[in-house]
């Protein structure tokens, strides 16, 4: 199974950088201490996060709805709507968008959903030069990688790594690894791009229906400025992102930074309702925004994969993830890592290509503790491996169901649960697995890799309990 | 394209929903008068550099023209607010101020190179985050509040709302959105790099926020 050999290979040489390894379980610690900070009282958290989920479930529920009305309060403020059931339909719509205005430079707040259907490979290939302005993604993208967390996206990169990669491509630059230095260097750079670039493109955090606001929440100003300077914005988010009221935004806004970052709020939070007004001196003059799909009416449609559909994108239960500490974001060669990419991959691209990535999960349950919408992560997850090995599991629309069923793993089990049910044919097993535990294999694969092989024990768990006097039968 | 309009919209109402388990949206009450909030105003946006001078109301055009001159900040930007106006009128000697009259395509090489400092009003101050509202318009562009290396800020003091969820309720946010609104709360930064915090990534290196009284 390729799937399998490639993630394992990956985690294997995840594993084998132990430098980056004590790097990152630096960081989520430090993260994880940071959200603590800003939640000193549990049940006020509990009662903030019952909020913030129940205004999520409160759109999903009328989703289509709430998107009409966002669709037609926007069009009302002058922003363009456009509607994609693909990835590539999205890629299309903004590429038409910018050959129309005649743009060819973009500059680019930071978006997962951009990421989700490489519209920089897009465009690039229809030669309009994209610059990523978030000081992360622009660090990414000179390094030619994907992000390796969806907030933090260069966070397996130390200051070392990005004095090289700044020396490498503007050598006219003094060479230096202060962070302070190569933060100024990076606003010289990227101020004469955001001062000439033709348009910007920007995600979308919350897009307010009742107001018809996109609003996007940042720390850097890159995102401010991409949306402001150019003349044309296009903003591109997944249908879910919608919020009904204007009021359901600051429980939200209260939530997100404070479980992201830490953060008690970003330093900007940008509402956009509308490009710029005739006698206003400034702002875009044209406004788009693209509602994209890509399968997500489908996981809509599963009473409990919907659920899925409730993240605002905060990382969280990335920073809470025991095996994304070790193995980092690249491992698991998705566009989302950790476990919102696991629950989310799988559906959106397929079980056949993603569904090993619910093997990299203890269902340890820190995910859905962190969750700020308290998404069952580590249910999803289940369920998405039972998904992965039986065909006829339940009716969400999930590609690829049964397509990791493995024979012999499936009759191993079928074996244990048969003998489980039977309690003389399970004295026998015991019995006997005790008697010849000599022949038990001292290597097991993958199993005795890191770990002693297990051996039965030379009696079983009832001979010892009637020994000791118990006998209930 | 508009097939996919509808394809969406079909898809998403193949399965009809209803909403349980909703409750009201808490609006924080914490109680605090005047004076509570204007510290824990303060508390917070010093916990993010951001620099807070407490002002009678008619001096800070003093504080402006005695400081920006120490700190060569000479070449100020200021919109046509009354106040921009006001600052225009009895601007110091040394300083040099200019108007965002021109529309940007005009004015661009200017504000990106030419500018030390921007002044703005704001709608209003967030005690519970530390945030300033800003409502750019045709007076105080956005990007006044943005692209100079330096933004000063005019804070009423009796305009400091306990919450966001305070100021849009007692605003009306609801009603009439502007073309931009803003929530501003500190310099700019980032911690990109190594997760370490460095200021002054795109936005304005320093934010000063004038209290007055």
């Amino acid at each position: 199974m390729p799937q399998t050999e490639a993630f394992v290979q990956r985690i294997d040489k995840a594993l084998a950088n132990h430098q980056a390894r004590q790097n990152l379980r630096a960081t989520m610690d430090r993260l994880k201490l940071k959200r603590l900070q800003q939640f000193p009282d549990k049940r006020q958290l509990d009662d903030l996060r019952h909020q913030a989920k129940s205004i999520r479930q409160k759109t999903l529920d009328h989703l289509p709805e709430l998107l009409e009305q966002l669709e037609e309060k926007l069009t009302q403020n002058g922003i363009q709507v456009h509607w994609a059931e693909t990835a590539e339909q999205a890629n299309s719509i903004v590429h038409d968008i910018l050959s129309k205005a005649d743009a060819k430079t973009v500059v680019k707040g930071k978006s997962m959903v951009s990421e989700e259907i490489d519209m920089n490979a897009y465009l690039e290939q229809q030669g309009i030069e994209v610059i990523e302005s978030d000081l992360g993604e622009f660090i990414i993208q000179l390094a030619h990688e994907p992000p390796s967390h969806i907030i933090m996206p260069a966070i397996h990169k130390n200051a070392r790594d990005v004095a090289k990669l700044f020396h490498q491509h503007f050598p006219e630059l003094a060479y230096t690894e202060d962070v302070d230095e190569l933060t100024l260097s990076a606003r010289k750079i990227l101020r004469n791009k955001f001062a000439s670039a033709d348009a910007g493109i920007s995600g979308v955090n919350f897009a307010v229906a009742e107001t018809g606001t996109l609003c996007l929440v940042e720390n850097e100003g890159n995102g401010r400025l991409s949306t402001t300077v150019p003349d044309l914005h296009i903003a591109i988010t997944g249908i879910e992102k919608v919020i009904e009221k204007l009021e359901d935004l600051p429980p939200l806004l209260n939530i997100l930074p404070k479980t992201a970052t830490g953060q008690t709020i970003t330093t900007y939070v940008n509402m956009i309702s509308g490009p710029r007004k005739d006698n206003e001196k400034d702002g875009p003059r044209e406004v788009h925004l693209v509602l994209l799909d890509n399968t997500r009416s489908d996981i809509h449609s599963s009473d409990e994969f919907i659920d899925t559909l409730r993240c605002i994108r905060c990382g969280s239960c990335i920073n809470h993830c025991p095996v994304y500490v070790q193995v980092g974001g690249h491992a698991y060669g998705s566009t989302y890592p950790g476990p919102i990419g696991t629950v989310l991959e799988p559906q959106r691209i397929g079980l056949k290509q993603m569904g090993d990535l619910t093997s990299a999960c203890s269902l340890c349950g820190a995910c859905a503790e962190a969750c700020p919408v308290q998404i069952p992560l580590p249910s999803l997850i289940n369920r998405l491996r039972a998904e992965s090995n039986n065909q006829q599991f339940g009716n969400s629309r999930t590609s690829g169901k049964g397509s990791l069923r493995n024979r012999s793993e499936a009759m191993t089990w079928k074996l244990w649960s048969f003998t489980h049910a039977r309690p003389w044919l399970y004295a026998i097993f015991g019995w006997t697995a005790s008697r010849l535990r000599f022949l038990a294999p001292s290597k097991l694969g993958g199993w005795t890799k890191y770990r002693t092989a297990p051996k039965p024990a030379p009696q079983t768990l009832h001979e010892l309990a009637r020994q000791q006097g118990f006998d209930n039968e | 394209m508009n097939n996919a309009r509808e394809n969406i919209l079909k898809r998403l109402r193949s399965k009809p929903r209803d909403t349980n388990d909703l409750q009201d949206n808490l609006i924080p009450d914490y109680g605090w008068d005047k004076e509570k909030k204007i510290e824990r105003l303060i508390e917070q946006m010093q916990a993010v550099r951001t620099e807070v001078q407490r002002l009678g109301k008619n001096q800070w055009i003093d504080w402006i023209n005695n400081e920006l001159p120490k700190r060569k900040l000479n070449r100020v930007l200021a919109g046509s607010t009354k106040e921009g106006l006001a600052f225009k009128e009895s601007a110091h000697h040394s300083l040099e101020v200019q108007d965002y009259s021109q529309n940007i395509e005009q004015f661009k090489a200017t504000l990106f190179n030419q500018i030390d400092a921007g002044i703005t009003t704001t709608r209003g101050g967030i005690a519970d985050t530390g945030s300033l509202i800003l409502w750019p318009d045709e007076q105080e562009p956005r990007l006044l509040s943005l692209v100079p290396p330096v933004h000063i800020a005019l804070l009423k003091s009796d305009e400091i709302y306990e919450s966001l969820a305070q100021a849009i309720e007692s605003q009306h946010w609801e009603n009439a959105m502007p073309s931009n609104a803003l929530l501003v709360s500190g310099p700019s930064k980032t911690a990109d790099i190594q997760q370490t915090l460095a200021y002054g990534i795109h936005g304005p290196k320093q934010l000063i926020v004038l209290i007055l009284e």
